[in-house]
């Protein structure tokens, strides 16, 4: 069990397992056909990420280095929070970008959905999660790996 | 954040609850990235990159008629992307079905919404607002709220304004309330190059890859590149704008790059040159291989990969005058050359629509129109985002087109070549 300490870019607490791409998470990619044709699982659509293509997303602790790709970005999380499709939590090993910072933003002011954002969680953090661990974020960042 | 009084004021309330949340949303964001303060925006219309009615992105119109029942203040006009259905672009019945019954079907709704708020009008649709046939082309140093990655990075780098990449719905905020945070691509530190890039290539690198290339290595950085001249030269052509267009679509689509400086070409590398590169940035060769590299490793998701090509786009981002004329002359070239009249696949070009219009008053049109090339002013990621299309071998010469969709990416000499008819080519 690993803890690290980023900074809660959308305070709040969950637990939840880790889903990890270790490259760019494009947004619009990666959510486009699953929101569109109402997948549940919201299975990841983006043929150019290897670690998450046709992964399951719902509920999902996202681990991340940071997105990237369409200024629809934080349009789209933001949608996903409002249809209650989002990740359980968003992990950013690096400081949040823009675009995923609007949605979190976005989903944090104009719906009820409580979806913890941090940032800032080093390069270690990525490093060491797998996707299927377990993941508990507290309110001050703290997130906490087994 | 230090907000004037005016801006603590509209944040309490006092211009009703959902401006309050407007501007709540505009702090929240500003400071996630350390801003000190809000600027102006400048610029005479804003772009945002919602342009599209979808019938499960309804929480979208919601909020926007959340936003337009809140009494808001009369914001700044803009345009927005193009439109996601034209006519005139091939699609079958149940295509046309899934299209307007299901997909877009809040495409009115929303259309009615963007009046409302203040889109430009029928030539706002586009992608390359900032040609100038469509006219919302910034100034240098013009502070934009602007969402659209490609028109974002072209209006930093090849136009010298200032403009974070934000957000769809963001943008909007910002054009609603005047003003924006101060941080990042808005402030000169955030313009400095953290990565130097020498391109090291034999011939003219491919737009699309060299693109690619490089936002998949410095994803949200700024680069400075250098070697191009030898291609570009050291004005901004319209030919070297079209090249920079696409180019810069890549770097966005393929990493977040929303700024990128052009060693000798460029405004601010003209001014300022290597100045511009910041202490310790990092340095990377790009060559010939690496973006053949780029290029096999692009995934072909097709059903069946070996399919013979049933529909060809090109022009994602817009295409400019130019170019439709420069392809109009090619096309021409290559169907005499394979002994055809016209295109064996069927070909859609997309460009706004004042260039289609400036176009057609052009002895081209009827040249292009005769090959059986038809132009659209769609978006044609839009398009392609149904799972009708996984089955449809549609090609392409855009990587962003690529990135976000079934489609097959071409180098533009291969497309030209399979358009037209050559033997062996697919």
């Amino acid at each position: 069990m690993r803890t690290f300490k980023g900074r809660a870019v959308v305070p709040g607490a969950c637990t939840a397992e880790a889903l990890v791409s270790r490259e760019g998470f494009n947004t619009l990619a990666s959510y486009q056909m699953a929101l569109m044709f109402g997948d549940k699982k919201v299975k990841c659509g983006d043929q150019n990420n290897q670690d998450l293509y046709k992964k399951p997303m719902a509920g999902k602790a996202l681990c991340l280095p940071m997105t990237i790709g369409s200024t629809t970005g934080g349009m789209v999380l933001y949608a996903a929070c409002a249809m209650g499709r989002q990740p359980a939590c968003m992990l950013f090993s690096k400081h949040i970008d823009s675009l995923a910072a609007s949605g979190a933003i976005l989903g944090d002011v104009w719906t009820d959905v409580g979806m913890p954002v941090v940032d800032q969680l080093g390069d270690e953090f990525l490093q060491y999660v797998q996707t299927g661990m377990t993941i508990t974020v507290a309110e001050d960042g703290t997130v906490t790996v087994q | 954040m230090i907000l004037t009084d005016e801006q603590r004021a509209l944040l309490e309330g006092e211009k009703g609850e959902v401006m309050a949340k407007v501007v709540k949303t505009l702090v929240m964001y500003g400071e996630t990235f350390g801003a000190q303060r809000m600027v102006p925006v400048t610029s005479q219309y804003g772009h945002t990159v919602i342009s599209f009615g979808l019938g499960v992105m309804k929480p979208i119109y919601d909020l926007y008629d959340t936003l337009l029942g809140g009494d808001l203040p009369k914001g700044q006009r803009f345009t927005a992307d193009p439109r996601p259905l034209d006519d005139k672009v091939p699609a079958s019945f149940l295509e046309n079905l899934v299209f307007k019954k299901f997909m877009y079907n809040q495409q009115a709704r929303y259309e009615a919404q963007l009046e409302k708020l203040g889109v430009t009008g029928d030539d706002g649709y586009t992608c390359t607002c900032y040609m100038p046939q469509v006219g919302n082309t910034p100034q240098r140093g013009e502070v934009l709220s602007w969402a659209e990655s490609s028109a974002v990075v072209y209006a930093n780098s090849v136009l010298g304004a200032r403009c974070n990449r934000n957000s769809g719905i963001i943008e909007i905020m910002g054009s609603i309330a005047g003003f924006v945070p101060e941080f990042g691509l808005l402030t000169d530190e955030g313009r400095k190059a953290t990565w130097v890039i020498d391109v090291r290539c034999k011939d003219r690198p491919e737009p699309q890859l060299l693109g690619s290339a490089i936002g998949m290595k410095v994803m949200e950085d700024v680069p400075y590149i250098r070697g191009m001249e030898q291609w570009l030269g050291t004005e901004l052509t319209d030919g070297a704008k079209d090249y920079l267009k696409d180019f810069g679509a890549a770097t966005a689509s393929n990493g977040a790059v929303g700024l990128y400086h052009i060693e000798h070409l460029t405004p601010e590398a003209v001014e300022m040159g290597e100045s511009l590169i910041a202490e310790g940035a990092r340095t990377w060769v790009v060559d010939d291989e690496t973006l053949e590299n780029v290029r096999k490793n692009y995934p072909v998701i097709w059903k069946d990969p070996a399919a013979a090509p049933k529909l060809c786009f090109v022009g994602c981002p817009h295409m400019s005058l130019k170019q439709l004329q420069d392809w109009t002359d090619a096309v021409e070239a290559g169907l005499e050359k394979n002994g055809r009249q016209q295109v064996a696949v069927p070909t859609v070009f997309t460009a706004p629509t004042a260039v289609i219009r400036a176009f057609e008053k052009t002895p081209y049109a009827a040249r292009l129109a005769k090959t059986g090339v038809v132009v659209s002013y769609i978006c044609p990621l839009m398009y392609m985002n149904n799972p009708l299309c996984k089955s449809k071998a549609v090609i392409t010469s855009s990587n962003k087109l690529r990135t976000y969709t079934s489609a097959k990416y071409y180098t533009e000499a291969d497309i030209l070549d399979i358009i037209t008819g050559k033997e062996g080519a697919r």
